[in-house]
């Protein structure tokens, strides 16, 4: 009972902490505080955060082993550019329009895939994922390999920044609706929970197509950010990296998928000097952190105010 | 509790409206002065180390990295020495872009690389942005020095090689004029847009001279088997096959072209050049090929020699076109910072723009307003295995 | 009609080498349930041993290949000992992640140590030959290359049907639980497994690399892949259909090359390997077996 009364108040200081984080890195942003390098790492920081989260909605909450998200990323990059600096509307319309056709990618891949269980699922999201990035490669219209060069800078930090709230907002909040219960439930039993009367391809196309609009709100704020696009740059590796993210940090676990996100990209930026070396250290961490810790970072478990007032001994 | 959970949504979504039209306000990051006195000078190297082209990042590493300790032995330049800052972005455009922040944070007066005209687009905002020059090895498309919407040659972006259409152009006219192809094949690289590029050209000049092309076929980088497409090739029986591409999907092609008995002349780019070409293709099916380039590695022009000698001495193997390219990079980097008689990143970028009959290792080149070098090419034949020149164009 | 008889030559070369890499794709998946990322890596590791075998010690072809197996072999056992096997209880997912680690590990490794140029087998090590038979172009490493394919896979067939040691990886693949009540010691099956599944990629390496002539340290990750939808083609943890499956793909990228628009040549393959999992999902050669409640 106590829980529910307090609710509003612990929203209200949930939007305070969220607010001021964003002004204080705005402010340090406009006093020049933040040089070149980290304002580019905070940009991969935010985009990584929802792919990963995205991501871990197919993965992690569904349970649905998807290697193609690089290619909806590609498809909303694509989309927006089309959008905001071919057709040369407003940036609004180029995120609305990305997210809106990987979405509508996330439903053509996912009603006849998602019938397929484990590692043929795996392995035809994939193989979707390629054929989107061969197709690019091959379209004059968007410059085939070369891709498209001298995309307007329209990502800014309160982009990103909200971008991801949003993100980790709506997912969290459909986890914990009755539609995450349903989806949960596909995860722990396919067959139990249609025997409860759920409609499994329904919920899973559902987060699939979640999934997949998110990844292409990533596509459209790294494509204005980045200066160019090419359809090499989606490749399969691509989702691997959004992959590892997801476990590292703990499938089905939001904040897990967060802090791995910010760990790896922290983690690649400090590497940049080591050269082939980097990737050694890289490969070693993942074998290592997989090896002491299978369930990732997180586990299923969420960070959260509970977990804090666990180690400040508070009442349980 | 849902719908309890979606007002919550709904005023954080009108919060979140808000503050971002007061955030937009905000003023634009003040700029670090670069430069300043310091005991070398950094240059920055920010090429392919890992990922799909890690093999030429490396080999025009290898060549930048021998000219600066060249330049270092003798001296240095104005006094100091160059110290090369090694960087690595992966062969991905996003990751050119953050290394080349991260060296502007180091006070570099110069950059050099990255090697692919994709990598190199990455990184030209923040070179732009911080007016530090920016010199591409081998980045070979026409958009990389000049924006294609304005029209407006990019300040602080140089570089030593040819483009796009020069080669195309120029091996059009050599299969139509020298070889009186009639009918020409195109079968390039299509993941690439280098060689993408010198088909195009290839083409519109080919068919301009009242050629024609009677196939055009494409493989992707990483391909090793090309037996059934030159099949089809085979079938459409050619004067000429024009193989833009690199050497290591190029060799293996022109031998299984040649296994399968296609005996047409076949010819090529600038990335052709490499010792491998010989050890994979082999010297006779290398006969009757020839590629456009702007040097040859077995020329007798002492400046090449002592390069290729130099090279081999230190690594322990032959240099290849980026190689070349990488070490020339460096090398005019230097002119430039003598002539301006200055590290400042924006007199060096002036003198760069004003280089006139630069010496380097792949010839004399002098940059024009579009900041690319003008240079004498060569078409280079393979005979018997060595690599003579068949014919010099001057620009 | 003659060209199409020269392509399906060439398909069939492509092929073999394909099917090679699939069988140690599909055997590791047959028992472990496992997707090993890493195995066209360690393809790549043989054609090294094979490279430096014949330009260090100056071995011939199948010397080197031998030194390439058992090397390979080695290496996926003691791979599957130190990353894999800690991970045999907790989720595939994480076994896959550790896959993607050690094929990562495994390519720049190399780049570290070798350098990422390429190398080129010499061209000594084997003198290529052409034969020309009715107007068809047939080269002596293309059919070295078939043939080796078809001979060691007619081995492994022995191995698996007719061999104490074939009839325990079955056993463990089919139920591990029950093939440890039988006295089977599952550790041992599954390192065997590692052991002839790498010793197969690693001939695909040598091969490779006697066939295209170049290796570098990123020349598993296309293979491999190509591999992979080879063996989900024919049915993932089926032995034939692994081999079905190689040639298969081998002959389809051939026809859509020769034929069709050699650009989507990849995107044929990934089509038709959708398509299949969507008529059939447990591949040409798969039993559909029911969900177990």
């Amino acid at each position: 009972m106590q829980e529910k009364s307090k609710s509003w108040l612990q929203f209200l200081l949930e939007v305070i902490v969220l607010v001021l984080l964003f002004t204080l890195v705005q402010y340090a942003l406009s006093a020049g505080l933040v040089n070149q390098s980290y304002q580019i790492t905070l940009t991969s920081m935010c985009i990584n955060v929802i792919l990963a989260v995205s991501l871990n909605l197919i993965n992690g909450f569904t349970g649905q082993l998807s290697l193609g998200h690089a290619g909806f990323m590609a498809i909303g990059a694509y989309v927006s550019v089309i959008i905001t600096n071919f057709m040369d509307l407003p940036f609004i319309a180029g995120i609305l329009g990305g997210c809106l056709a990987a979405g509508i990618a996330g439903f053509v891949v996912g009603v006849p895939t998602l019938r397929l269980k484990g590692d043929y699922l795996a392995i035809a999201t994939l193989a979707f994922g390629e054929i989107i990035r061969v197709v690019l490669q091959n379209i004059d219209y968007v410059n085939g390999p070369a891709g498209i060069m001298g995309i307007t800078k329209l990502t800014t930090w309160p982009w990103l920044y909200w971008a991801a709230i949003f993100t980790i907002l709506i997912i969290v909040n459909l986890m914990n609706s009755s539609y995450g219960r349903a989806i949960v439930s596909i995860r722990e039993d396919e067959v139990a929970s249609e025997l409860m009367g759920i409609n499994t391809t329904r919920y899973k196309v559902l987060a699939f197509v979640i999934g997949a609009m998110f990844a292409g709100l990533a596509g459209v704020l790294y494509a204005h950010y980045f200066y160019i696009i090419r359809p090499e740059t989606f490749n399969f590796l691509k989702s691997f990296d959004m992959l590892v993210m997801v476990v590292l940090g703990g499938l089905g676990s939001t904040t897990g998928a967060i802090i791995a996100a910010v760990f790896i990209t922290f983690l690649t930026l400090a590497l940049q000097k080591y050269a082939a070396m980097r990737m050694v250290i890289y490969a070693l961490t993942l074998i290592i952190v997989m090896i002491y810790r299978p369930q990732g970072l997180m586990g299923n478990k969420e960070l959260s105010r509970k977990t804090f007032s666990g180690i400040w001994g508070g009442r349980k | 509790m849902i719908s309890r959970r979606n007002k919550k949504l709904a005023f954080l979504l009108a919060m979140m409206l808000v503050l971002s039209i007061f955030a937009g306000c905000g003023g634009q990051a003040g700029e670090e002065e670069p430069g300043g006195e310091t005991a070398t000078i950094p240059v920055g190297i920010n090429v392919e180390l890992s990922g799909a082209v890690a093999s030429y990042g490396s080999n025009a590493r290898d060549g930048a990295v021998l000219a600066i300790e060249e330049i270092n032995a003798a001296g240095g330049v104005l006094g100091k020495q160059l110290e090369g800052l090694q960087r690595d972005c992966k062969s991905i455009a996003d990751e050119a872009m953050s290394v080349s922040a991260a060296l502007v944070g180091e006070n570099i007066v110069a950059q050099i690389g990255p090697l692919t005209s994709g990598n190199v687009a990455g990184s030209t905002p923040i070179m732009m942005e911080n007016k530090i020059p920016l010199i591409a090895p081998a980045a070979t498309a026409a958009n990389v020095t000049v924006d294609e919407k304005t029209g407006e040659t990019r300040g602080y972006i140089f570089r030593v090689c040819f483009i796009d259409p020069f080669q195309g152009t120029l091996m059009a006219q050599f299969a139509a004029e020298n070889l009186e192809a009639k009918t020409a094949a195109i079968y390039g690289d299509t993941s690439s847009d280098y060689a993408k590029g010198l088909a195009a050209y290839f083409k519109e000049t080919f068919t301009e001279m009242g050629g024609t092309i009677v196939a055009e076929e494409g493989f992707v980088k990483g391909d090793r088997d090309f037996n059934a497409t030159l099949t089809k090739i085979k079938g459409s029986n050619p004067d000429f096959i024009y193989v833009p591409g690199y050497y290591e999907e190029v060799a293996p092609l022109i031998k299984q072209a040649r296994e399968l008995g296609i005996t047409a002349p076949i010819g090529g780019g600038d990335g052709w050049d490499s010792p491998d070409m010989i050890s994979v293709a082999g010297a006779e099916a290398l006969n009757n090929t020839f590629f456009t380039n702007h040097y040859s590695s077995q020329d007798t022009d002492p400046k090449v020699v002592d390069f290729v000698e130099a090279f081999k001495a230190k690594y322990n193997k032959e240099p290849d076109s980026f190689a070349a390219l990488g070490y020339d990079c460096v090398q005019l980097l230097v002119q430039a910072i003598t002539e301006a008689n200055s590290t400042d990143p924006q007199k060096i970028t002036d003198a760069l723009a004003n280089i006139k009959d630069f010496q380097g290792v792949t010839g004399k080149m002098t940059i024009d307003e579009q900041h690319n070098p003008v240079k004498a090419g060569v078409i280079i034949e393979f005979k018997d295995g060595s690599q003579t020149v068949n014919t010099r164009i001057q620009p | 009609m003659l060209e199409f008889l020269q392509q399906m030559i060439n398909g069939l070369s492509l092929g073999a080498i394909y099917a090679l890499i699939a069988l140690g794709y599909t055997m590791v998946y047959g028992i472990i349930k496992l997707i090993n990322f890493a195995h066209g890596d360690i393809m790549m590791v043989g054609a090294y041993v094979g490279f430096f075998s014949i330009t260090l010690l100056g071995t011939d072809i199948v010397v080197a290949m031998l030194a390439a197996m058992i090397f390979c072999a080695i290496l996926g056992v003691i791979m599957e000992k130190v990353a894999y096997r800690p991970l045999r209880n907790s989720t595939r997912i994480a076994a896959l992640i550790t896959a993607i680690g050690l094929s990562l590990f495994l390519e720049y490794i190399t780049v570290v140590i070798l350098g990422p140029t390429q190398k080129v087998f010499p061209a000594s090590a084997f003198p290529v030959k052409a034969y020309n038979i009715a107007g068809l172009s047939i080269l002596n490493k293309q059919v070295f290359v078939f043939v080796s394919a078809v001979l060691l896979m007619v081995i492994l067939q022995y191995i698996i049907k007719r061999t104490k040691t074939g009839k325990a990886m079955r056993a463990v693949s089919l139920d591990r639980e029950a093939a440890v009540l039988m006295g089977i010691s599952v550790d041992r099956t599954i390192s065997i497994t590692f052991a002839i599944g790498s010793a197969l990629a690693a001939a695909a390496g040598v091969m490779i690399g006697v066939y295209y002539q170049t290796i570098n340290p990123l020349m598993g990750i296309i293979p491999g892949l190509k591999a992979f939808v080879a063996a989900v083609l024919g049915g993932i943890g089926l032995v034939p259909g692994a081999m079905v499956g190689g040639f298969v793909m081998g002959l389809l990228e051939t026809l859509v090359m020769g034929y069709g628009n050699s650009l989507y040549r990849d995107a044929v393959a990934f089509g038709v390997l959708i398509i299949i999992l969507l008529i059939r999902p447990t591949g040409l050669f798969g039993k559909n077996t029911g969900e177990k409640v």
